[in-house]
């Protein structure tokens, strides 16, 4: 049993670090802003639900889990907030998705 | 852990390089998620859970910083003036 936890723990801890990894390099391959902000939400979601529930299968049942949960909660509430408000300022701060103005100069003729 | 401190990289690279503001925002962002992680792996590889405590205020003080800053340039300002003059 405890075998079976600790490759379930080794293997969400691996594929956290993978999804992270990958939000990374989407940061810097992507083209504009806001596909980047859809490849660093792989990076606090995933990546981070992986890691936290890796470390939360090796801690077992005590006050250690509570406080991942508690981190947890907060990396879900906090991350959209702050891609939201970022999305919002960067749209009233005159940045252009760049999609939009492809289909404006198809759509034109 | 490793992974983590090349996605720190990465995302550091998007934030010298970013062409606007909102690109150099969005990687301090990672970066600082990413960070909240490594020291929650960290305390927990070294044997020494409180560093969760820490994680946990570093998050929150991320998130508050975040939103000042998109504040702060969405607005030019952190919004005190009106405060003052209502």
């Amino acid at each position: 049993m405890s075998l079976l936890i600790d490759l379930l723990s080794a293997f969400c801890l691996l594929a956290g670090a993978f999804f992270c990894m990958v939000g990374g390099i989407g940061l810097v391959r992507m083209p504009d802003l806001f596909t980047r902000m859809h490849a660093a939400s792989v990076t606090e979601t995933l990546g981070a639900g992986l890691i936290l529930l890796g470390l939360m299968l090796q801690a077992g049942l005590t006050l250690v889990t509570v406080k991942l949960i508690m981190i947890g909660l907060l990396i879900f509430f906090a991350s959209p907030t702050s891609s939201h408000a970022l999305a919002r300022a960067a749209l009233l701060g005159g940045v252009k998705p760049k999609l939009a103005e492809v289909e404006e100069k198809s759509s034109k003729p | 852990m490793l992974a983590l401190l090349v996605t720190v990289a990465l995302a550091l690279a998007r934030t010298v390089l970013g062409p606007t503001v909102f690109d150099r925002v969005q990687g301090a962002n990672t970066i600082s998620t990413c960070a909240m992680l490594l020291i929650a792996t960290h305390g927990f590889f070294a044997g020494r859970p409180e560093f969760l405590d820490l994680a946990l205020v570093y998050g929150l003080l991320n998130v508050i910083g975040i939103i000042a800053i998109l504040k702060f340039f969405r607005q030019g300002d952190l919004g005190a003036e009106d405060e003052a003059a209502e």
